[in-house]
């Protein structure tokens, strides 16, 4: 299989192969999945065609973030079209709207490709059967469709697909072709290696990074520390006489709600835009905000006080809470993050002469690149021309357009191809963040069985800051979904989900897992807390709380697993936790041994019910990095601000995980044949409470605020 | 702006640069070997390693006027005619999932076996905590280098 991202080069190819059957899939609108497309009419297609040489081109909505989404996607076609993933051609959508929704995130890639590109791949290939038979003159129970071509039972002739594509075009697209089950894969649940990581090793795998276009200058932009201020002095005589350097020039970052002054450094190449950069002479005036994330978790704190706004009851918590002798009251605390992918924020754009715009660019939506630079230059949608390079690490950073729009905006006034590249020290301080959050518990219990739980979330949200969708003080419907009792199937009589939102303008963006790496975290150690307040083992407490199966059996697995019956040296202590997100459940067991003070992270169990999957290494691997991930966020990695500025500028001063700070791992896919539910995100959220668990039980200490301080427990 | 001539995978480089330009830049955006990466430009995650005269450095901290006739190596040349054991355990093992680390993440493991072809787990976390991977491949990491150790001391692997 190959992977190509130049449209122009498919176009040339199709047109010189002649038109064949194309089919449309389209995740966002199952009601126009299969309408027939011509190739003549639109060139590239929606979604796949398959020419006359029997080649299979199919447009991949989904850019690949390390996901594995290049060989996920065109797997649910080649399983039901019966061809091998060597004869399909992948390419990148470019953010057309005739594509629908192209976005990799939330965790959903497969999970909204699932049913319409099986289906495409399904109707394809009854469509073909159908032109065999009629080319034979025999009925199509006597044709069968094997690797790319059609097999005619009695008589052992066959066709390409390739032959058969002029004719099967002629025919109505069947809308509900006969799908196989899962006993019939074979591909989905059963490949392994990905066809690009010979490139991924070798240097060859081009990022948005390592683009070239023509022409271009080097870009980099000094941005506020304070990210609001505005520019009240710029000497750039220094700047200017770096070598190499072009041009000095404000300019703006279009955050999602509001524009910052920013000052830019053009040169022939990145070096030289860095050194002008260092030598600007710039002061910033003050611009009033909010910025101080201490004084923002003390009025989250101090919101503990008062009860806030109620999204979810259950049951008559308030009365079982006031009349119960059995209660427990906590706050747990969790803190800014950076995204930090290893690749900083990158892009090349160029609006060109003729009113166009061509971008290049390392980004989760191909769709949101174009509607974003289009309504920020004021041009129609198709001016704007997208090209999706792979990406170096997102974590929900390259979906937030400041970057791209910067670079729209340079390019602008240059007229000329700008390569802009943010520095480390921009992609720390600036953010986008993770946001800070408290969750207030309040729980009841009663014998043996939690009876009675609040939840009460407490920060600012996405949709509060970010996308600016909630009225003032209105809780976050999304967030109260994600902490419901609903979704953590708890059977407690009496629940209550509330949540009070305290504005801040530290900026802040969804990020792995989004918020399950805020609340799983005091939900999951309360839930322990209850259960050493009724002196319960809180593998036992979990499962009489829960009564679905599926949640039940993740339990179990866990439990057999981590040989969860089996007692431990005398200095060493599990802890577990679960959490559902994403359509899928994720739980961890964390096992910690110490050396007088210091905790050590001895080994990490993960398993996750994800329904059906189509690659269990690659599965496997997501679950690796959410391990990573969560043990890097829950004991290293902290975003601070005081007066308006961020404290971390640089890996120095903001550590992630090391290879040598690694404990063992050991990942377990739960087999399950349910519809799919994501993988990139949900075995994160289990890992900080599992850990925080696992530290109350060798120490009797319990920790409430991330990240932990393995150094000093 | 001086001329340098230095030594890529072999290959005499005649450049033009400012004496101060780090190795990194002048790969990328002079030779254009896109292959070392930029991570963090102060030598902390390792995304830059390339070899000099066989050992793991980051170009990001070479100014090009120190490497004079030292011998450098980067990603594109490790694969010398068939791949590197590193890379064939790194495709057997899929280690990649972003991809963006890998490049120094194998200078660094390549450098290591080089020195050193039995390294235990000790010896691997020495030569690996300086380089960074936010998709978190370390555990397979670990893996690649055993395997890739192996291959290199006589034992068949089914790659």
């Amino acid at each position: 299989m190959t992977i190509r991202n130049n449209r122009r080069e498919f176009l040339k190819q199709s047109l010189i192969l002649g038109s064949g059957l194309a089919i449309g899939f389209s995740p966002a609108r199952s009601n126009e999945l299969l309408n027939r497309v011509q190739l003549s009419e639109y060139g590239l297609t929606p979604f796949i065609t398959i020419v006359n040489t029997g080649k299979i081109f199919l447009v991949n909505t989904v850019p690949d973030l390390g996901q594995g989404s290049t060989q996920a996607i065109p797997t649910l076609l080649a399983e039901e079209l019966e061809v091998g993933l060597d004869q399909i051609t992948v390419i990148q959508s470019d953010g057309d709207t005739r594509y629908g929704s192209q976005i990799s995130g939330g965790s959903g890639s497969i999970r909204r490709a699932w049913e319409p590109l099986r289906k495409a791949g399904a109707a394809a290939r009854e469509m073909l059967m159908k032109a065999a038979a009629k080319t034979w003159d025999t009925s199509i129970e006597n044709c069968k469709a094997e690797k790319g071509r059609i097999v005619n039972l009695m008589t052992n002739q066959s066709f390409a697909y390739g032959q058969l594509a002029a004719i099967a075009s002629q025919y109505e697209v069947p809308q509900n072709p006969k799908l196989k089950s899962p006993a019939e894969f074979k591909l989905i649940g059963k490949v392994d290696k990905r066809p690009d990581v010979i490139d991924r090793v070798s240097g060859k795998a081009v990022y948005g990074i390592d683009v070239v276009v023509e022409g271009m200058v080097y870009a980099c932009i000094l941005h506020s520390p304070s990210i609001y201020s505005k520019i009240k002095f710029l000497n750039d005589a220094k700047a200017r006489s770096v070598t190499g350097v072009l041009d000095v020039l404000r300019c703006e970052r279009p955050m999602m709600r509001i524009k910052t002054e920013a000052v830019a450094v053009i040169a022939s190449n990145s070096w030289s835009a860095q050194q002008g950069k260092k030598i600007l002479e710039v002061s910033w005036d003050h611009v009033p905000s909010q910025m101080n994330s201490g004084d923002y978790i003390d009025r989250m704190y101090a919101t503990t006080k008062k009860p806030g706004p109620v999204q979810a009851t259950k049951g008559n918590f308030d009365q079982a809470y006031s009349q119960s002798s059995s209660k427990l009251e906590s706050v747990y605390e969790s803190n800014f993050l950076a995204h930090a992918p290893l690749e900083p924020e990158n892009v090349v754009a160029h609006v060109k002469g003729d009113g166009t715009v061509e971008v290049w660019i390392p980004y989760q939506s191909p769709e949101w690149v174009k509607s974003e630079a289009a309504k920020y230059l004021g041009i129609a949608p198709e001016k704007v021309k997208v090209n999706i390079t792979l990406v170096g690490g997102s974590f929900g950073r390259k979906s937030y357009p400041d970057f791209l729009l910067e670079a729209c905006f340079l390019s602008k006034q240059l007229k000329k191809a700008v390569k802009l590249l943010w520095s480390r020290e921009d992609d720390i301080t600036q953010g986008p963040f993770r946001p800070a959050m408290l969750s207030q518990f309040q729980g009841v219990t009663e014998g043996n069985k939690i009876v009675g739980m609040h939840h009460h979330a407490i920060g600012e949200t996405f949709n509060g800051q970010t996308h600016g969708t909630l009225k003032p003080g209105e809780p976050d419907p999304g967030l109260c979904e994600e902490i419901s009792f609903e979704n953590n199937k708890y059977n407690f009589a009496h629940t209550k989900v509330s949540h009070t939102r305290i504005l801040t303008d530290i900026p802040i963006m969804w990020w792995r897992s989004v918020w399950g790496a805020n609340f799983a975290w005091g939900q999951e150690c309360f839930v322990d807390e209850l259960a050493h307040q009724m002196k319960m083992d809180p593998l036992q407490v979990r499962l009489n709380s829960l009564d679905d199966v599926r949640y039940k059996n993740v339990v179990n697995v866990l439990a057999e697993k981590s040989q969860y019956q089996n007692p431990l040296p005398k200095n060493m202590a599990r802890g577990i936790a679960m959490w559902k997100s994403f359509g899928s459940i994720g739980a961890a067991c964390v096992i910690v041994g110490r050396d007088n003070k210091r905790i050590r992270i001895q080994k990490v169990i993960s398993v996750l019910d994800c329904g059906l999957y189509i690659n269990a290494d690659m599965v496997k691997a997501q679950m690796e990095g959410c391990i990573v991930m969560g043990l890097s966020a829950a004991t290293k990695e902290k975003i601070t601000f005081v007066n308006n500025k961020c404290e971390q500028t640089n890996f120095h001063q903001y550590p992630l995980l090391r290879l040598n700070e690694m404990p063992e791992i050991d990942t377990h896919i739960i087999a399950n044949e349910t519809s799919p539910g994501g993988v990139g995100e949900p075995g994160l959220p289990p890992i900080a409470p599992a850990l925080g668990n696992a530290i109350f039980n060798l120490t009797g200490k319990r920790i409430r605020k991330l990240p932990i301080n393995l150094n000093d427990v | 702006m001086s001329k340098f001539e230095i030594q890529i995978n072999g290959t005499l480089q005649k450049i033009e640069a400012d004496p101060d330009m780090p190795l990194l830049w002048v790969l990328r955006d002079i030779i254009g070997l896109k292959g070392t990466k930029y991570g963090c430009g102060i030598g902390m995650c390792g995304a830059c390693t390339v070899h000099w005269e066989g050992k793991a450095v980051r170009s990001c901290q070479i100014p090009i006027a120190a490497v004079k006739d030292k011998k450098i190596t980067t990603i594109e040349g490790l694969t010398k005619g068939d791949l590197h054991p590193l890379q064939k355990s790194w495709i057997t093992l899929q280690i990649p999932q972003c991809g963006y680390c890998q490049s120094g993440q194998l200078m660094s493991a390549a450098a290591l076996l080089a020195a050193n072809p039995h390294p235990d787990s000790n010896d691997i976390d020495v030569a690996m905590s300086g380089n960074l991977c936010r998709c978190g491949t370390y555990d397979r990491i670990k893996k690649g280098i055993v395997m890739a150790s192996e291959t290199i001391n006589g034992k068949q692997h089914d790659y």
